[in-house]
């Protein structure tokens, strides 16, 4: 277990140090960075003040092996537009992003786990109708749009919930339904296709015929394997999930990291953009590494090897 | 006509047929075939120049709402734009971004794929790694950046989408590659002196058709709602080109008096994305009839 966790570990570090590369070439990607941090009106002096300021005029292996030392120490830079730290300014947004990916993910799952249920339960029901609808909608309807929707029915013509900004748990409902509505329509389908292959087993039939009824067997047996699958496509979702949290944020003027990064990407504010995408890939490693442990709680065979 | 050519030519037929087995993807497929027609014949079917704008037909609603105008059937923008024309100009954009991306990440992901997947060693440990890096940061994050980075323009958004997107097919035809290299044809082929490129091309590419084709069917509709988002947050096709996410963009701030500036384009995406699922559905189900179900 200790030799898994610890290569399990690297494995993460590697894969950040990948992102860091990434981060780093991405601002280079259009040539010299410095004419992308330079209002229009600057003059010849600015931009060597600049150049030197940021490093610019060092060889581009030592200018990212600069940048990755200060990553390790927490220091992504400075934001152009705010003259505050680049990751400071992330992570204090990112609190209001985490909840609301929570609160999709609660939409997401409250919706699918009785949906995905009750469709393997009574395949071509009009539940499972239902479900494959949903599926097919929620997977179609872009999440801008359904954020809109929802803000025309509920803010504008209902007035019942407010379309935008944060405080209490109100402004969360349209915007976790909006992100979360595709994760539902998904994840409602995996579970479904899951627990039937796992319904047809041998022991969940001698379960069956030693008496059980088969919404015990669902509860009893079924439902813990079928959630492997599901807990694997869990940790895909959620990096779904950041995608669109940045639409989301966007639609609903959610004050979350996402926003800040859509208004970076507009100011062209590279230093917080690459802060956010840091941050990101750290806390994705994260949720792999917590996902990979869970198997083992759900699974006891799993054996970390 | 070669053994590979007729094996390729029997999958395509066959997932055809799949296509046409249902009823829905029959409807579906026929859809997709008038979105793209609507948008090759876009400058003869639009009624109006989709850039003409004109005050005095200012937030016109669509036929049949009172107080519409039937030379704008689906109504007009705030700035007086028929959004009819806007539409089928749009579809241009949507579908050139969803094939032209689609093409070059089937293009980059089967070649590495392929070349990883026969080879092995180091080769297919850097693609993975490579793969793997890419999927821990969310694709639209990635997209967004190096979209804002290099500029917004049609040419960029493909080769944004292009380049990025190349993970998954790289992977699919990784794994079939490594599992049918142990075939026995492939151990016959390569015994009687076929080399390395024809191996991959003539003799294993033609057993990838099938898979490749119901992954590209399944993306293209995952890029049209990619190049929308990034319309809508101002990072795709710059204006005054219309685009469909630009377009519900645009509607925003008159939801309360005039939902259909936003509604009518954003039906054209979910329809259009629907569509296109209901044909990759049909697509995957023939190809893997265990799906079904």
């Amino acid at each position: 277990m200790t030799t898994y966790l610890a290569r399990r570990l690297l494995y993460s570090v590697f894969v950040l140090f990948g992102v860091s590369l990434l981060v780093f070439f991405l601002v280079r990607l259009a040539g010299d960075p410095t004419a992308l941090m330079l209002p229009l009106d600057a003059t010849q002096a600015d931009e060597e003040r600049i150049r030197r300021a940021y490093g610019f005029d060092r060889p581009v292996p030592i200018q990212y092996l600069d940048f990755l030392t200060g990553a390790v120490q927490g220091d992504l830079g400075t934001s152009i537009r705010h003259q505050q730290s680049a990751l400071g300014m992330v992570l204090a947004r990112f609190p209001a992003t985490l909840q609301l990916l929570a609160a999709s993910l609660g939409v997401a799952l409250i919706v699918a786990i009785p949906l995905g249920i009750l469709s393997a339960l009574h395949p071509d029901s009009w539940i499972d109708r239902f479900g494959v609808t949903l599926a097919l909608v929620g997977q179609a309807f872009p999440n801008f749009l359904l954020g809109l929707v929802l803000i025309m029915l509920f803010s504008v013509h209902l007035g019942w919930l407010p379309s935008s900004g944060r405080g209490s748990a109100a402004h969360l409902i349209l915007p976790a339904v909006t992100l979360g509505t595709a994760a539902a329509a998904f994840l409602n389908r995996l579970l479904r296709s899951s627990l039937l292959e796992v319904l047809s087993s041998d022991y969940v039939r001698t379960a069956h015929a030693k008496g059980r009824s088969r919404t015990a067997a669902v509860f009893h047996h079924a439902l813990r394997n079928a959630a492997i699958p599901v807990l694997t496509v869990l940790g895909l979702q959620i990096l779904q999930l950041v995608g669109g949290a940045i639409v989301t944020e966007t639609v609903f003027a959610y004050p979350g990291a996402g926003l800040l990064l859509v208004q970076s990407l507009g100011n062209l504010d590279f230093p917080i953009v690459q802060a956010f995408v840091l941050v990101v890939a750290v806390a994705v490693a994260f949720v792999n590494l917590v996902i990979d442990l869970l198997y083992g709680l759900i699974d006891p065979r799993i054996q970390f090897s | 006509m070669s053994v590979t050519a007729v094996a390729e030519r029997r999958s395509i037929v066959r997932l055809l047929r799949g296509v046409r087995a249902r009823p829905l993807s029959t409807v579906a497929f026929a859809f997709v075939l008038l979105v793209v027609a609507a948008a090759i014949f876009a400058p003869a079917l639009a009624p109006h120049d989709p850039t003409d704008q004109s005050l005095r037909t200012r937030l016109l609603p669509p036929v049949p709402m009172a107080g519409s105008d039937p030379a704008h059937p689906w109504g007009t923008d705030p700035l007086g734009r028929d959004l009819y024309s806007r539409v089928l100009y749009g579809a241009r954009i949507s579908l050139v971004v969803g094939l032209g991306a689609v093409a070059l990440q089937a293009l980059l992901g089967v070649t590495i794929g392929l070349v990883a997947g026969f080879y092995r060693g180091w080769i297919d440990q850097l693609a993975m790694r490579i793969a793997d890096v890419q999927q821990s940061v969310p694709f639209l994050v990635i997209v967004v950046a190096v979209a804002a980075v290099i500029g917004p323009s049609l040419r960029n958004i493909v080769l944004v989408l292009g380049i990025t997107g190349w993970v998954t097919y790289g992977r699919v035809v990784r794994a079939q590659v490594l599992s049918l290299s142990g075939q026995e044809y492939v151990s016959a082929a390569r015994a009687l002196g076929v080399g390395d490129g024809r191996l991959m091309v003539r003799h294993l590419l033609p057993n990838l058709v099938a898979p490749i084709t119901v992954i590209a069917t399944l993306t293209v509709s995952a890029m049209i709602l990619v190049e929308a988002s990034l319309s809508f947050l101002g990072l795709g096709v710059p204006p005054p080109t219309p685009t469909w996410g630009g377009m519900v963009a645009g509607g925003r701030n008159y939801l309360a008096d005039a939902p259909w500036v936003s509604l009518v384009p954003g039906f054209a995406i979910f329809s259009t994305v629907l569509a296109i699922n209901l044909v990759g559905d049909a697509l995957r189900e023939a190809l893997d009839p265990s799906l079904r179900g």
